[in-house]
């Protein structure tokens, strides 16, 4: 009984004829377009540099400063992306968060450290609720993060007003703990150079996040998830848990940031942080997560990053006007969203189904 | 609970049973009393046309639904299920058709997808990667199926290989009871050839395969017992002795029910004479039909 066509291993076998060389392999990782990318624009930004100084420690220093605080929100921004969802409330998080901070310290009179305590946990009971929301509601995350993110808007600019009677909050600096605080989140290192120490921030959440996702149980969940929700819930894999937790790393991440903006800038304003949602999205689809999800990488996002950072930093060196840099934004979101479904298309071709 | 994977069941143990089974949403009666046992060690093979029930009995099976009425028996003992998780507990597990794998996933990522190893402790608790990759190709070459890289994404194996592993899957995570929904209908031949030798294996090893299919060229293959289910009852229930190909796909084709429409349209002679005349022909030497899916 059970007898088989004729040869039936052979067919397999010559499938995989095709050897996959290791430049085909480098070609499939997700963040190899943006690293070309990223060299090109260094390269062009070095041509049409008027000052003499982008491509020497001043210049990185000056443009990691900027990509650093995109760079940290992206990284979390990317793995959610990988999880198949969206975040557009990580920009105006920032600001949430920078303000929460700010009351605590300026209005309940709360030292800077357990203010800070605090106002991480309020980022995770944010992001708590909008991973909930979206498993629960089975509502796109992009509308159900769209609300969160005008709620949010709405929020900060009345209460500010509310409680400051201005649309920001300062003398943050007045609370006790802060020189420590700075020390922590908003110094700057390595005279005269100056590097804000954001970088090691940003360079420690690409390691952390790079070995979450690939090196962990729960980083194999995140590619699950976004991959394929069903197969993964199948498998016995706790989707929704997986994506309320994605959501809270988002939060938490803009908190972190709003906490360092708050720190280094004594005040708050109540509109800080809007808009840059989607720029921490253009980092992480630059740097080769796909929209669909279950496809990216954290070091992609920091890759990301960086080009936008060299980019709006590049324009002010080369003397443009700065007016000019979100078109800049614009082209290498398209380019770079081409070159890597180019690549990817090539490098699996006839693979795929 | 009784667990499967606490002790091997020897072969032709009763493992799984269905007694008088309904189940209803509603005013639509989707089964009824549908009985059907499983022996460790056999392929256990349920055919049905579409419509037929068998999604709504893999899911009684797999602890999507609860019976409505009727007991569902692991081990002669009654057992409620009341999701997925509970029915993998004890051993059975489901492969779906499409719902098995997830493509951009590398080979390895999938076969411990849920279940990944670990290493390490605390904060530092991290996969082990070494081990997944050669367990996974170890027990991928146990199942006959060479991947060369279990890096590759999943996507870029073929049907049949996907199905493979996700079987492999099951039988490595204990599975005792393994239902197969529908494994071969979206391959061509020589895929569905692969698969059916994956079914064979896994039986050999004691695994209880429920495969479930419309193709009665595929179930006669591998299938030790064959049900069939249609509108929601079960038609037919016969072992391997007691049936051949020629029966089975006869009752897949509808056959008793054609074979009377014929002999009606014979009565009215004309045109429709002779087509019914081919159609009792076709349906006498189902062989000779084109469509057997």
């Amino acid at each position: 009984m059970a007898t088989m066509p004729a040869s039936p291993a052979a067919p397999s076998s010559d499938e995989r004829l095709a050897r996959t060389g290791p430049a085909t392999r480098i070609m499939r990782r997700p963040e190899f377009g943006a690293a070309i990318g990223a060299i090109v624009v260094f390269v062009l930004f070095a041509l049409v540099d008027s000052t003499g100084k982008f491509a020497s420690l001043d210049g990185i220093a000056r443009w990691t400063d900027s990509a650093a605080t995109i760079g940290i929100v992206a990284v979390a921004v990317a793995l959610l992306m990988i999880g198949g969802e969206f975040d557009l409330s990580a920009g105006v998080m920032i600001g949430t968060t920078g303000l929460v901070l700010g009351l605590l310290v300026t209005e309940v009179g709360l030292g800077i450290w357990p203010a800070i305590l605090l106002t991480f946990v309020f980022a995770a009971a944010v992001g708590a609720m909008n991973g909930w929301l979206v498993v629960k509601t089975r509502l796109p995350s992009f509308i159900v993060t769209l609300a969160t993110f005008f709620s949010l808007q709405g929020i900060n600019l009345g209460v500010t007003k509310l409680i400051t009677g201005t649309v920001r909050v300062a003398g943050i600096d007045r609370g006790a703990g802060f020189d420590s605080a700075r020390a922590v989140f908003a110094t700057d290192l390595w005279e005269p150079y100056r590097f804000r120490i954001a970088v090691i921030w940003w360079i420690a959440f690409t390691v952390i996040a790079t070995w979450l996702l690939t090196r962990t149980q729960f980083g194999n969940w995140i590619f699950a998830v976004g991959g394929d929700a069903n197969a993964a819930r199948n498998s016995g894999v706790p989707v929704h848990r997986t994506k309320i937790f994605l959501f809270m790393g988002t939060a938490m991440s803009a908190a972190l940031v709003g906490i360092m903006t708050a720190l280094r800038l004594r005040s708050v304003q109540a509109g800080q942080g809007v808009g840059q949602e989607f720029t921490f999205i253009i980092a992480a689809v630059v740097g080769g997560c796909l929209l669909t999800g279950g496809f990216g990488s954290a070091i992609g996002a920091t890759v990301g990053a960086s080009i936008i950072g060299m980019a709006f930093i590049g324009i002010a060196f080369a003397g443009w006007n700065t007016d000019w840099s979100f078109l800049f934004l614009g082209l290498i979101l398209f380019m770079a969203v081409m070159v890597n479904t180019l690549i990817s298309r090539r490098a699996s071709a006839g693979a795929t189904k | 609970m009784t667990t499967l994977s606490e002790a091997p069941v020897p072969t032709g143990e009763k493992i799984l049973e269905l007694k008088d089974v309904s189940k209803s949403f509603g005013s639509v009666i989707a089964l009824r009393d549908i009985s059907l046992h499983v022996e460790a060690g056999s392929v256990t093979c349920v055919l049905g046309d579409n419509g037929a029930g068998k999604s709504t009995l893999i899911k009684t099976l797999s602890g999507v639904h609860e019976p409505s009425t009727g007991t569902y028996e692991v081990l002669r003992k009654p057992v409620r299920l009341s999701s997925p998780r509970d029915a993998l507990a004890l051993g059975i597990a489901t492969v779906y058709q499409d719902l098995a794998t997830v493509p951009l996933m590398s080979v390895w990522r999938n076969f411990f997808l849920g279940s990944e190893p670990t290493t390490g402790f605390g904060p530092l608790r991290r996969l082990d990667v070494k081990k997944a990759k050669q367990i996974a190709r170890d027990e991928l070459l146990r199942m006959g199926i060479d991947i060369r890289d279990v890096d590759q994404p999943v996507g870029t194996l073929s049907g049949g290989e996907r199905q493979a592993v996700a079987i492999a899957r099951a039988v490595y995570f204990g599975a005792k009871v393994l239902i197969l929904d529908e494994p071969t209908s979206a391959l061509g031949v020589k895929q569905s050839g692969v698969v059916l030798k994956y079914i064979v294996q896994a039986k050999e090893r004691g695994v209880a395969v429920i495969f479930i299919t419309h193709n009665p060229h595929h179930a006669y293959l591998v299938g030790d017992r064959f049900f069939l289910l249609n509108r929601g009852r079960m038609m037919e229930n016969w072992t391997r002795d007691e049936v051949d190909l020629d029966s089975l796909v006869k009752a897949m084709a509808g056959g008793a029910e054609l074979e009377a429409l014929a002999h009606e349209l014979e009565s009215l002679g004309g045109a429709a004479a002779s087509a019914a005349e081919e159609v009792a022909d076709v349906v006498s030497h189902p062989t000779r039909g084109e469509d057997t899916r």
